[in-house]
């Protein structure tokens, strides 16, 4: 791997990894698991695209797209707490709706962004070369995400968001309504998915109503190298490991990418079936090391 | 205080699974009763707790704790009038989180949550000296995973967690019944005496027939749905288990009496 590839898999992993911590949200502390993401990733890139090409501020783009991805969970949230949709279904069910109305928020399938400022000129103006931008971006972005989250997790309302994934009967009881909880939680998981897809799409000068697909499968499997690699005994440990697992699996796509085994080599269209076998291993292993260990 | 009038519940309404579950009770605790609960399987005490915290609402009837109504309160909302414990000791605790934090979330039982910190620094000494009540050493483990924990240890930490935030009633749904004997004479001594000291309204389900007798100032016994046999002061305290099966198996044949009766 070239350094250039590495520093463009980092770079990825950072964006990425704003994803994550939002997948990691809803499938490990909301024990919700939540496809919703496939949706609201491209959601933020056209809210973000749209905005700044009509001349909003790149900055108060992000926040919009936040916004746009918070409402979109909280409609998946919504199905399954009121209406008592399964929550698979219920997040199916948004993410096909979300494929329409993206392409109806950019009045096409992509949106460019040919010659408009993004959060990113502000950086290069600062005189950061620009091939160390995204880097710098994403980077900051990353550690304000993970650090907004280890704090916010640690309030009295966080502790809430942890105990309703835990026990919602304990909290139940103890006055806390987890409809609300619920509904919350899986708004600001969207949030921060769509703010990722808003960054993705200001770095790469595009948004793309198919840019979401296979979200939720590379967001588990960063989740779960995260935790196997990096642990996650703490809370602030569990978020920087989601963050890192998402920067090592990406490293690992660009190190298969690269592979060449005699004649053979991967296409990026190859990348959903590695990344799929992926997260089946790592689902299947314990299963198997305890039967292992069993015999 | 509280106060129950002509509740009725059925499960599964007009299905051929209907069950009967809750057959008009009417029922008054005065403040600090303490109240044992018996009744054979299914006779419908758990559902009557149930009925109470609001994990369901009745089908008619009307439910009062302290001065107001609270028949269609959510169960969450009901939560700042009552604690519970329940059989199971997975089910008062969270695994993942730490005793300081189980017990942080229910110091605020009931009441607002916000932004500030969950578990506090001037929290944690109370914590303390509400843990060494227990004599289990848990006060030295505030860091770790209640998950860790034997159930036996895990019910004694619901019990304490029960009564942080004094509630208008303490519903015990068989919360010793998963124990083993030596630990479930622990937790019920340490119930008789968190009971006591706070003067709390009590209501305690139980199988045990010497229990429902020598705790509290008032039994029930319920069958079917209805409630059979209510007994307090000295009634009860002369009461013995004989007196109690006699009244069971009465209870029993004569239900015995009419199935013959419809079958002969
Ligand atoms: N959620 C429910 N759905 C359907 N039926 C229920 C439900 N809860 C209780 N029942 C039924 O209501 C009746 C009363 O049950 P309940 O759990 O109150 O009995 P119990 O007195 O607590 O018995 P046990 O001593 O076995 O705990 C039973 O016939 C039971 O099958
Ligand atoms: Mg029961």
């Amino acid at each position: 791997m070239t350094w250039y590839a590495a520093l463009g898999a980092v770079e990825q992993g950072l964006v990425y990894g704003i994803m994550v911590i939002g997948v990691y949200l809803t499938f490990r502390i909301l024990d919700f698991p939540d496809l919703t993401v496939d949706g609201s990733l491209p959601l933020g890139a056209a809210v973000s695209a749209v905005a700044i090409s009509s001349g909003v501020n790149p900055y108060l783009s992000l926040l919009l797209a936040l916004g746009g991805g918070f409402c979109a969970g909280m409609v998946t949230a919504f199905l399954n707490t009121k209406f008592k949709i399964l929550h698979l279904l219920a997040s199916i069910l948004t993410m096909i709706a979300l494929y329409s109305i993206n392409i109806r928020i950019m009045d096409g399938p992509n949106v460019a962004l040919l010659g408009s400022d993004t959060v990113f000129d502000a950086v290069t103006r600062l005189g950061v070369p620009s091939h160390f931008a995204g880097l710098v971006v994403f980077g900051l972005f990353a550690a304000l995400v993970v650090g907004g989250m280890v704090w916010f997790m640690g309030t009295e309302i966080g502790q809430a968001v942890l105990a309703t994934g835990d026990n919602p009967q304990m909290i139940t009881s103890q006055g806390v309504n987890i409809h609300v909880v619920i509904i919350f939680g899986v708004g600001l998981s969207n949030g921060l998915v769509a703010l990722s897809g808003a960054l993705i799409a200001q770095n790469q000068g595009a948004a793309d109503v198919g840019m979401g697909l296979g979200t939720i499968v590379a967001g588990l499997a960063s989740v779960i190298i995260g935790e196997t690699v990096f642990g996650c005994q703490t809370m602030a440990r569990a978020f920087i490991a989601a963050l890192l697992g998402s920067i090592v699996y990406r490293l690992a796509i660009a190190l298969a990418l690269g592979l060449e085994l005699g004649g053979f080599r991967f296409n990026p269209s190859d990348l959903n079936l590695i990344t799929a076998l992926l997260v089946i291993v790592a689902l299947i292993t314990p299963n198997l090391k305890r039967r292992l260990l069993a015999r | 205080m509280i106060r129950l009038e002509h509740i009725v519940k059925y499960f599964h309404k007009g299905s051929v699974n209907e069950v009967f579950a809750l057959n008009d009770i009417t029922l008054r605790l005065a403040e600090g009763d303490f109240v044992t609960v018996i009744g054979s399987n299914g006779a419908g005490k758990s559902t009557l707790l149930n009925c109470i915290a609001g994990s369901f609402f009745p089908d008619s009837g009307k439910i009062f704790i302290g001065a107001g109504d609270v028949t269609r309160w959510p169960e969450y909302r009901r939560a700042a009038l009552i604690s519970r414990v329940f059989q199971n000791p997975l089910l008062g605790t969270c695994p993942s989180a730490t005793i300081e934090q189980n017990m942080a979330l229910a110091a605020l039982r009931g009441q607002k949550r916000g932004l500030g910190r969950g578990v506090k620094g001037s929290d944690r000494e109370r914590f303390r000296t509400e843990l060494r009540q227990l004599g289990l050493g848990l006060e030295d483990r505030l860091l770790d995973k209640v998950g860790l924990l034997s159930g036996g240890q895990r019910q004694a930490l619901t019990m304490l967690m029960a009564t942080m935030v004094k509630p208008e009633v303490l519903l015990l749904d068989e919360h010793i019944a998963a124990l083993d004997p030596k630990t479930a004479g622990h937790i019920l001594s340490l119930t008789e005496e968190i009971v006591a000291s706070r003067g709390l309204t009590t209501m305690m389900i139980t199988h045990n027939m010497k229990h429902a007798i020598s705790f509290g100032n008032r039994l029930l016994m319920l069958h079917q749905g209805r409630v059979l046999l209510d007994l307090c002061g000295s009634d009860k305290k002369t009461l013995t288990v004989k007196d109690l099966l006699e009244q069971f198996y009465l209870a029993q044949g004569e239900e015995l009496a009419m199935d013959s009766l419809l079958l002969g």
